[in-house]
């Protein structure tokens, strides 16, 4: 029922009876090791419902683990008098849709220009791209500060355009420099190709533009690889940290993982720390929980392609 | 269509076409990704701050005789990512790839398990940092566990306060909290290994150890290189975990090298000289991946 498709061993039917017997031992290994993965959060979970003295007491044996005792939501409501919660959490979602909206057009256009059409420069093109996934974001992210706090931006007062200086404390710091991702361009490029070319030909024959044929033909056949791109995208948006710790001061523009470092001090309420990052992991816990199955092939594919 | 500008070849629309669609993409690179190596680089040998009136100047390599003479922070950073990489590539690639075998069974519910070991790729580090920093305190979940197992015979210690555990904890929880991708990136692997190799085997009367060291391990050697680089790369990175749980301490014993940067070029504004460090830093990962490349390229 649950068994994948894609699993290799393949069941012997004829041993079927005497298998089932035996077949009980071979979970105890996988809920042994399924329980090392889940406790943290099981932990996390219950502990937000907790007074501090009674997580910590609990802490002593099961009940760490379980709902009972004096339950309540009341480290919720403290988190959201101290911190604008909501705030950050809307300020995520605003700049993860996004990252990732953009994100698909501009690197499936440039996948398909890399992948379908012929232009002088293409292969230049192609292996500077493949060059910048080389450098890990954290080699360069603090010279980024400096130079993000320099550029200049466009703003309109009044409908007047005033030219303004500095990316400091904005939406667009932290968009804008992640939308181009050599990654996503590649998987798309690599996904395009497996398209017949004959089509693009049979379209051209029609009178058809090539953004018609990327927009008509291209986009709508290609499915599968925007949703992995959007979801390879969308995880290290919605946990990013380093940037938006050095690139947003202003409390009303940050994301939920830096109103972490509300708790940072606070070492005795457990309860509310617990509140808090249960409360910014729900969500992605639940979209992974009903994707699950695009969440691992995204990844595997992302293994496969190196 | 547009007349022919070079002689031998039209400009075509499909010539056209190709740099619009790239062009945005480009520029996004030109602006933040090629123009922040090139600050790096240019930043790297100058005293510039990251707010300052006073206009920077040219330091020649100052900041990288000061990084390895007078800097003990950015040694005991040095050690400790090179530590934490030569012992984190290992660990968490094989237990990756054991949780690969142990998950590619055909048994009823498995992809539920599956589901369980990724939860923590799905979550973020700082979470999970926060998560692990009670479960190492001294009066944490660990200590609590180890002193019931043995029935009081063992306690353990304040895991992250202590000098000599406080690497191997942040060790522990980052292969935990990394393995269930590498577990992917395996599994990925082995199923595409076909099923024919292993009935052969089985004729030949090849023991279990025998199929994974024959028919299984040569199969998976393009996914080993990846592994091993991403492993790789992801280690030296290793950033936010010593940020929470112990801001580098105690004594520095956790402290890495892109926390050093941060702390230098942010906290202290010194973007010169974190530029310098940031450079040591892309070099190290630079020279690892190629000597990894050359030494995994096929025998």
């Amino acid at each position: 029922m649950t068994t994948s498709p894609t699993s290799r061993q393949i069941s012997d039917p004829t041993h079927r009876p005497s298998r089932r017997s035996r077949v009980w031992p071979r979970y105890i290994p996988l809920v042994g090791v399924a329980i090392v993965f889940i406790f943290p959060l099981l932990f996390m979970f219950m502990s937000s419902l907790k007074p501090d003295a009674q997580i910590l007491a609990d802490v002593r044996s099961f009940r760490a683990f379980l709902p009972v005792g004096e339950l309540s939501t009341d480290n919720y409501s403290a988190v959201f008098d101290r911190v604008p919660a909501w705030r950050f959490m809307a300020n995520t979602i605003f700049v993860v849709a996004m990252v990732v909206g953009f994100g698909l057009i501009v690197n499936s256009m440039a996948g398909f220009a890399l992948s379908r059409l012929q232009w002088r420069g293409r292969g230049i093109a192609l292996s500077i791209i493949l060059a910048t996934l080389i450098v890990p974001f954290e080699t360069i992210a603090v010279p980024m500060v400096w130079w993000v706090a320099k550029l200049p931006w466009i703003e309109f007062q009044d409908f007047i355009p005033t030219l303004t200086t500095g990316w400091l404390n904005t939406y667009r710091v932290q968009i804008i420099p992640f939308i181009a991702n050599a990654f996503s361009i590649f998987l798309f490029a690599q996904y395009f190709k497996s398209i017949p070319k004959e089509l693009d030909e049979a379209a051209r024959v029609d009178g058809a533009s090539w953004f018609t044929i990327y927009r008509k033909i291209i986009v709508p056949l290609s499915g599968p690889a925007f949703a992995t791109v959007a979801i390879l995208t969308f995880l290290p948006v919605w946990n990013s940290f380093l940037w938006p710790i050095m690139v947003v001061q202003q409390e009303a523009l940050r994301p939920v993982q830096v109103g972490v470092q509300y708790f940072f001090q606070l070492e005795t309420a457990w309860g509310e720390v617990m509140a808090y990052t249960s409360f910014i992991t729900i969500p992605v816990l639940l979209f992974f929980l009903v994707f699950q199955r695009a969440f691992v092939s995204s990844i595997a594919s992302a293994g496969v392609k190196g | 269509m547009l007349t022919a500008i070079r002689p031998h070849r039209p400009a075509s629309t499909e010539e056209r076409t190709g740099w619009v669609m790239v062009a945005p993409a480009a520029i996004l690179f030109a602006l933040f990704l090629i123009t922040p190596v090139i600050l790096t680089l240019i930043l790297s040998v100058t005293n510039v701050r990251l707010i300052s009136p006073n206009p920077p100047s040219f330091q020649g390599v100052d900041n990288f005789v000061r990084a390895f003479t007078a800097d003990p922070t950015f040694l005991a950073s040095l050690r400790n990512t090179l530590i934490f990489a030569v012992v984190i590539v290992p660990l968490q690639g094989g237990l990756g790839l054991g949780l690969a075998l142990l998950i590619n069974q055909k048994i009823r519910g498995i992809n539920a398990f599956r589901t369980i070991y990724f939860v923590p790729v799905v979550t973020s580090m700082v979470v999970l940092s926060m998560l692990w920093k009670f479960i190492y305190q001294a009066d944490g979940l660990l200590n609590s566990l180890i002193s019931t197992v043995t029935f009081g015979a063992l306690s353990g210690t304040d895991w992250l306060n202590n000098t000599s555990t406080a690497l191997p904890a942040i060790i522990a929880m980052s292969a935990w909290a990394g393995v269930g991708f590498h577990m992917v990136i395996w599994l990925s692997g082995l199923q595409t290994i076909p099923e024919s190799l292993y009935e052969a085997a089985d004729l030949d009367g090849c023991s279990p150890w025998q199929k994974f060291a024959f028919v299984t391990w040569p199969g998976l050697r393009p996914t080993f290189v990846f592994v091993l680089v991403t492993i790789t790369i992801a280690a030296f990175s290793l950033f936010i975990q010593p940020l929470v749980m112990t801001n580098g301490g105690p004594l520095n014993a956790t402290v890495t090298i892109v926390l050093h940067a941060v702390n230098t070029g942010f906290s202290k504004q010194q973007t010169g000289y974190a530029a310098a460090i940031s450079l040591i830093f892309f070099l190290l990962v630079l020279v690892v991946s190629l000597i990894q490349r050359r030494l995994t390229k096929e025998d």
